[in-house]
């Protein structure tokens, strides 16, 4: 097996919110890497800077310092944004996996999927086609036709796994994709996310609280004050 | 794949409620139109159906829809014998209350000789004035059926014909009588009244008095030419068609024009408002949509294609909503309520225009959802 590549790379990163006496540093000099292929868990108490980081790596949120990189070179360094189209740069190079799925309540199960693929520029034939085999691989084929509100919490977070997939993403990012889930489910969806991981070859960065799945990542890394706690486990 | 679409249909129940609630202010918005409208077409309803090129009215006065005019009967034949005219009808005008079984019909009595100027243009039911006296022919407006009869100044009318659309600018409706019988209607004496002028020595006066003659020119004849011979009688004033249908316009409705027209304006931008803020419900109601499909990267124009194809959907099922009740109510107003096709194509113009701004603000609050918002729980 040769080396594997980098997908995630934070160097440094800062992010502070309020100013003066209010400031409070939410991420404080945050180095983190993600190599494809590598599914790694992303954990601390409420207010350590999880979502933040989130945000950061998918380009929500900008940060005040340091350096991020995604895939083949820097997309944030010296204070910019080096890529013009950051919505583009979300369609093609990241996956996302909510905490609540949001699927659009108005599109079945195939089109949610197909959507994703559709605002990349895939014509619409194909996207379904792609949708259907996507929905086949992640188990739930059978309830291609469903409107979200018809499927279960396992169901809808496999379908919204498998939007996240859609445009073939090296990334994939979820915030807390198990907390609707129960045990069973969220292992499951878990071991479909290393399948992923494995099989394409994404780096996938999964916030979680919850314990009972900590088992299924490569390493976990865990946030306390905006810093990456080594003394909890976490590692850069 | 089009979002706006789909979503509709997802909540369809919703939309078309929403939809019925803007077609209801809209037929509002549209029946104010119609009847800005048709105060104007009532107007000059009188005017286009007489087919009169010249009218010719006591001097000093610019009657008989604007001011009283009273002329001697013998001046048709003197305007008659004026070059260019080709015909000419004495008329008088005068509006009155007639009392048919169970209730008292106002209208505007309008009186000719039958075979000059000045009868209906078109009798829809029944026939034309004949020779008889006693006869009228009404406007359907009246709702007088074609053997009615109505008491009139004592006497008993038969309703012979019937017209389609001639009402007065007051909205009265017009009723067409021999001119021999509303002259004795307008200028006779009641007897006990003929009694007391007679001892007093003034007589019963002469009834040949009509209100206007109006005239009807050989084709390519000047109308201005033909007015301003009459001008020459001093005792006589003309009025070309086009400056009568001015004066109408201009004077006769103005005020009613000019209020109806500053509610009309009221209420579209009413209506404006509450489209505005129904579109941005709508908006609103899809935060999170909105919020996760920036995050997946969906680009600005999907988000104001979203926003706006809906404000267009809503304004234009609403529209059609307005204006199939609209036409399905409007004989039933006391006045005309004038939709053609240019005033329904204006409304479009107006209601596409009050979407497309309507939805701006909703536009830029989807545009300013943070992605963020589709995070968490």
């Amino acid at each position: 097996m040769g080396e594997r590549r980098e997908r995630v790379r934070l160097e440094g990163i800062v992010k502070r919110f309020g100013a003066g006496e209010t400031e409070v540093r939410a991420l404080d000099g945050v180095t983190l890497a993600v190599m494809a292929g590598e599914v790694v868990g992303l954990r601390g108490p409420s207010g350590s800077g999880k979502s933040t980081l989130l945000n950061i790596i998918a380009c929500i949120t900008p940060p005040d310092g340091g350096r991020l990189s995604l895939g083949d070179g820097p997309v944030w360094e010296g204070g910019h944004y080096l890529e013009r189209d950051l919505r583009a740069l979300r369609r093609t190079r990241i996956g996302f996996i909510f905490q609540f799925h949001n699927l659009l309540p108005f599109l079945d199960a195939t089109d949610n999927v197909a959507l994703a693929m559709t605002l990349a520029g895939r014509d619409l034939a194909s996207a379904r086609d792609k949708a259907r085999s996507l929905l086949d691989f992640l188990g739930v084929g059978k309830r291609a036709g469903a409107m979200p509100a018809r499927l279960s919490g396992g169901e809808a977070q496999r379908v919204a796994i498998a939007r996240a997939l859609a445009n073939d993403p090296p990334i994939i990012l979820a915030d807390e994709p198990t907390a609707p889930l129960d045990s069973e489910r969220a292992r499951s969806v878990m071991d479909l996310l290393r399948r992923v991981a494995v099989e394409r070859q994404a780096a996938v960065l999964v916030v979680t609280h919850d314990e009972k799945i900590f088992d299924r990542f490569d390493r976990m890394v865990a946030l306390r004050d905006g810093r990456i706690d080594a003394a909890a486990g976490g590692r850069a | 794949m089009n979002l706006a679409l789909r979503d509709i249909r997802h909540g369809l129940g919703r939309f078309l409620v929403t939809c019925v609630g803007i077609g209801l202010l809209l037929s509002v918005a549209l029946a104010m139109v119609g009847i800005y409208q048709g105060v104007v077409a009532e107007a000059l309803a009188l005017t286009r159906s007489l087919g009169a090129e010249l009218w010719v009215v006591e001097a000093g006065t610019r009657g008989p829809f604007a001011e009283s005019s009273r002329i001697p009967g013998d001046v048709r034949a003197m305007v008659a014998r004026v070059p260019g005219v080709a015909e000419a009808g004495a008329i008088t005008l005068r509006t009155a209350e007639m009392a048919a079984p169970g209730r008292i019909i106002r209208a505007q009595l309008l009186g000719y000789e039958p075979g000059r100027p000045g009868g209906p243009s078109n009798i829809v039911a029944g026939r034309g004035l004949g020779g008889a006296r006693f006869e009228m022919v009404a406007d359907q407006r009246a709702g007088l059926a074609v053997g009615a009869t109505v008491l009139l100044g004592g006497d008993r009318y038969r309703v012979v014909g019937l017209t389609r659309g001639l009402v007065a600018s007051g909205g009265d409706p017009l009723v067409f009588l021999h001119l021999r019988d509303s002259q004795d209607l307008q200028f006779k004496l009641s007897p006990p009244a003929a009694r007391r002028a007679a001892a007093a020595g003034v007589g019963a006066g002469n009834t040949d008095t009509v209100n206007a003659v109006i005239a009807r020119l050989h084709r390519g004849a000047d109308a201005d030419a033909a007015a301003e011979t009459v001008r020459r009688w001093k005792h006589l004033s003309a009025l070309t068609d086009a400056e009568q249908s001015e004066l109408l316009t201009r004077s006769v409705v103005a005020r009613a024009r000019v209020q109806l027209g500053m509610f009309t304006v009221v209420l579209l931008f009413v209506t404006a408002v509450i489209i505005a803020l129904t579109i941005y419900t709508m908006t609103m109601d899809k935060l999170r949509e909105i919020a996760t499909l920036k995050l997946i990267g969906a680009p600005d124009s999907t988000i104001i294609g979203l926003v706006l194809q809906q404000a267009l959907l809503l304004g234009f099922v609403g529209f059609g909503a307005g204006l199939a009740l609209i036409f399905a109510v409007r004989d039933r107003f006391p006045r005309s309520v004038a939709l053609g096709p240019e005033e329904i194509a204006v409304m479009a113009a107006v209601v596409a225009a009050i979407c497309i701004l309507g939805s701006t603000a909703s536009i830029r609050a989807a545009l300013r959802i943070d992605p963020q918002a589709a995070l968490g729980g």
